[in-house]
């Protein structure tokens, strides 16, 4: 099986390549399987991967042109012959790492913690399970960066626009009924670019490993500013 | 050369529970903590915990934190420090709260309070009915807990230095640790980070062996560090191999698919555990179940094609239940074994898991090493938490639940005495450059070049020879000859080369540094099993089936220099209730 993939290496490369490996399949192969062997053939190649199983969000790449965590694409949903490159639109430190700055400044920039300005009561603040249901789909992000890098937004303003990834953790402590900062987690998300530069294109939702719908969560908040008057 | 180096208050190495839960505390008293990681923070190996954290909050069931440490001094096969078990069954209650209140989103029960489940090893009233202690979110508990905790350290403000790789710690001209020399990844440049206080946090070990539950990066970073700078670690020999991986794979299967009500049959459809542990089943302990599992197949029971592993059924639960409580475990069943829990079982067998020894620490946080005849002396601003330390809660088996609890409690009181400590200790020690020279090495050792062994063969040898030696059965034999064969390849990485030599974002370099340490590690376990000659939790020896509490109730001390052993007391009187003696472990 014959896989491309994407080569720069700065310290000794003018210009990025493609290259060429022959890799043995075998029953079950996942596309980091596929990394790895190319990583056993080739030491100088270089890829970011932790967990294995689709958690720790560290392996995402672009395989055939989309975007994917590498340790749960099977390479037999692939057809050959399988193209890998980097994250579209990012700074490329080397092969397949690219630079996720920008993406965990917009994280951080949608205050990603829940806020609670009562005072905390002695056992655990009550919850019930309706209300902890509207978490789910929310919580289970893995930060991989799949849905921000494939968004034709984020590409065009990748300093002003915060993106799916960062934007459905903003809607997840606004749909936390313990949260009480509302108020003014909309105001920061106010203005064209933060929030409104989403032009409901989806490809967000098409390529997340974990199945979330940050589009969706989207639409909640802007929902939610229309309520609240904004 | 001058390496450039920053100063900090408080250096943490590691960015997973425990190291996150410290930062929280010191960022959060305004003290200067800088955060170490090798990886971006939310990809630390906490992140793949499932089941649980265990804590007697009698949400479910009735609880209290005395029945909780009946069952974890007795998981430990009486290995566990009584005094620091107290100490954390009792934290466990407002740590958990705690944890809620910094916005984990813990599952619920219809009264509003947080959802527990059953797990192995609980009991009610010492050793009564099945107990409910675990408080889990979904079967994502680990990754609720971490990404809470650095959505936490955001707000603190907490210093990171991501994807930063830990090399040595380094010292002043008196010997003490006073920071450690760090390599950035992305420009392969070193990086003095000097601290008046250290936190190793670093994790797990078990890509020590072939076939693992752990992520690529948990290669036993700080233990190693720990060892060449003369600390030994303590209980090494007792590894904890889950019982369900996936088979063939490793990924893990959580114990909360056994707690939600699935259960093992081997090839006939016996639910052989019913054998093993007549009143606890298939929550017996999970020493219990390894054994059960790799017995089963040993004698001809096996499922599969090959009869080599054994089946894990849940499909009676119903579809609604799996999907609510065990969504991960569906997706990671699909995925890996091809297998949709909701019609049909899950193949499962033991995969290494836990390393239950670690660097030896008091209930602070603080790392001990013996010191002339006393057994228990603090190791002035070192401190380790988490998986890479040992309090030492765990002893000889840890109880699913319990890693979790143990970072979160161990990581925030190492945090709180890192606090007093900086206070009481305001002025940096200047680092000896002899110490600096002797870290650097480790890095410009790479730099070599020309014929020699590669380092990923000689990685890939090491835990094969690990997994084939130090497994969940351990005869005399199988690991004289396992400690010899890895004699030659620790002797074979004086060898071993890289071909790439640059420096930007070199993960083969990165790998070849974990190596050195997977070494030092790998051969800790080893030697420390077989000097071990008794029976007892994880660590099983059918030349020695029973327990010996009167030659083997003590704690083993690896040292590097010279695989040497040395032992010291388990501390046995708790901090203000009655001792448990040591009884016969029954499930």
């Amino acid at each position: 099986m014959k896989i491309s993939v994407y080569r720069y290496n700065p310290d000794t490369d003018q210009k990025p390549r493609m290259q060429d490996y022959e890799v043995r399949p075998f029953q079950g192969m996942m596309l980091r399987d596929a990394l790895l062997e190319i990583k056993k053939q080739d030491e100088s190649f270089a890829f970011r991967h932790s967990c294995g199983e689709g958690v720790c969000g560290s392996d995402g790449v672009n395989a055939n042109g989309k975007n994917c965590l590498a340790c749960v694409t099977p390479i037999t949903e692939l057809s050959q012959p399988i193209v890998v490159r980097p994250f579209p639109g990012r700074p490329v430190i080397r092969d397949l790492v690219v630079d996720m700055t920008q993406f965990y400044e917009h994280y951080r920039a949608v205050k990603p913690y829940l806020v609670r300005t009562d005072p905390l009561p002695e056992q655990e603040i009550l919850q019930s399970p309706e209300d902890r249901d509207k978490l789910d789909g929310l919580y289970e992000c893995i930060l991989c960066g799949c849905c921000s890098t494939a968004c034709p937004s984020f590409w065009w303003n990748p300093e002003k626009f915060h993106g799916p990834a960062a934007l459905l953790q903003a809607w997840r402590f606004l749909a936390d009924t313990r949260d009480q900062a509302t108020e003014e987690r909309l105001d920061a998300l106010e203005g064209p670019y933060k929030l409104f530069r989403c032009h409901t294109i989806m490809n967000c939702v098409e390529v997340c490993p974990k199945g979330l719908n940050p589009t969706r969560a989207i639409g909640l908040i802007k929902d939610l500013m229309l309520e609240k008057g904004f | 050369m001058s390496i450039p180096s920053r100063h900090f208050d408080a250096l943490i190495i590691g960015a997973g529970g425990a190291g996150l839960n410290a930062a929280l505390q010191l960022a959060s008293a305004d003290v200067r903590v800088a955060v170490v990681s090798k990886v971006f923070p939310t990809r630390s190996h906490t992140v793949a915990a499932q089941g649980g954290v265990n804590a007697a909050l009698a949400n479910v069931l009735p609880d209290n934190w005395h029945w909780h440490m009946f069952d974890t001094v007795k998981g430990s096969d009486y290995l566990g420090d009584q005094d620091a078990i107290e100490f954390m069954c009792r934290e466990a209650i407002p740590t958990v709260y705690e944890l809620e209140h910094a916005g984990v989103p813990f599952s619920r029960l219809d009264n509003g309070k947080i959802y527990q489940r059953a797990f192995g090893g609980q009991s009610q009233d010492f050793g009564g009915d099945q107990a409910a202690r675990t408080c889990a979110a979904a079967d994502r508990t680990g990754h609720a807990i971490l990404h809470t905790l650095y959505q936490q350290n955001i707000r603190a403000r907490t210093h990171f230095f991501d994807e930063f790789f830990a090399l040595d710690l380094v010292r002043d001209k008196d010997g003490v640790i006073s920071g450690a020399l760090v390599l950035e990844i992305e420009t392969g440049e070193p990086l003095l980070i000097e601290a008046k206080a250290t936190l190793l946090a670093t994790g797990g070990c078990g890509q020590v062996f072939r076939t693992t539950s752990n992520a690529h990066i948990n290669t036993g970073d700080g233990c190693a560090m720990a060892l060449r700078a003369g600390i030994p670690l303590m209980d090494m020999e007792f590894y904890q191999f889950h019982p369900t991986g996936i088979a063939g794979k490793g990924m893990l299967i959580t114990e909360g698919v056994r707690g939600e009500g699935g259960f093992l049959v081997n090839k006939d459809g016996e639910r052989f555990m019913e054998r093993y542990a007549p009143r606890a089943k298939d929550l017996a302990s999970r020493d219990v179940v390894s054994r059960s599992i790799v017995t089963e197949v040993k004698e001809g029971r096996g499922a599969g094609e090959n009869g080599d592993y054994i089946l894990l059924k849940l499909d009676h639960l119903g579809a609604e239940v799996i999907d609510k409580r065990l969504p991960g475990i569906r997706e990671s069943s699909r995925i890996f074994a091809g297998a949709d829990p909701i019609r049909e079982p899950i193949p499962v067998f033991p995969t290494a898991h836990y390393a239950m020894g670690g660097i030896p620490t008091d209930r602070f946080g603080r790392v001990v090493v013996p010191v002339g005849s006393g057994s228990e002396q603090v190791v002035a601003g070192l401190y380790a938490a988490g998986e890479c330390a040992c309090a030492s809660v765990h002893g000889a088996n840890r109880l699913g639940g319990n890693s979790l609890l143990d970072i979160l409690v161990f990581g925030r009181l190492a945090g709180k005495d890192i606090i007093d400590f900086v206070r009481e200790n305001p002025y940096q020690r200047s680092v000896d450059p002899a110490s600096l020279d002797e870290a650097m090495s480790r890095l410009t050792r790479w730099d070599q070049k020309g014929g020699g062994v590669p380092a990923h063969q000689l990685r890939a040898d090491f835990r094969k020879c690990m997994e084939d030696h130090a497994g969940v059965f351990r005869t005399e034999e199988v690991m004289a000859e396992g400690y010899q064969r890895l004699c030659e390849l620790r002797d074979q990485f004086k060898d071993a080369r890289l071909t790439d030599h640059s420096k930007v974002f070199n993960t083969a370099r990165i790998e070849a540094l974990e190596l050195q340490n997977l070494i030092d590690v790998g051969l800790s376990i080893a030697v420390s099993a077989l000097h071990r000659k008794e029976s007892r939790g994880a660590h099983s020896r059918p030349d020695y089936p029973n327990r010996d509490d009167v030659h083997w109730m003590k704690h083993s001390l690896y040292y590097r220099e010279a695989d040497r052993m040395d032992y010291k007391p388990v501390r046995t009187k708790p901090l203000t209730v009655e001792s448990f003696p040591p009884k016969e472990r029954v499930y």
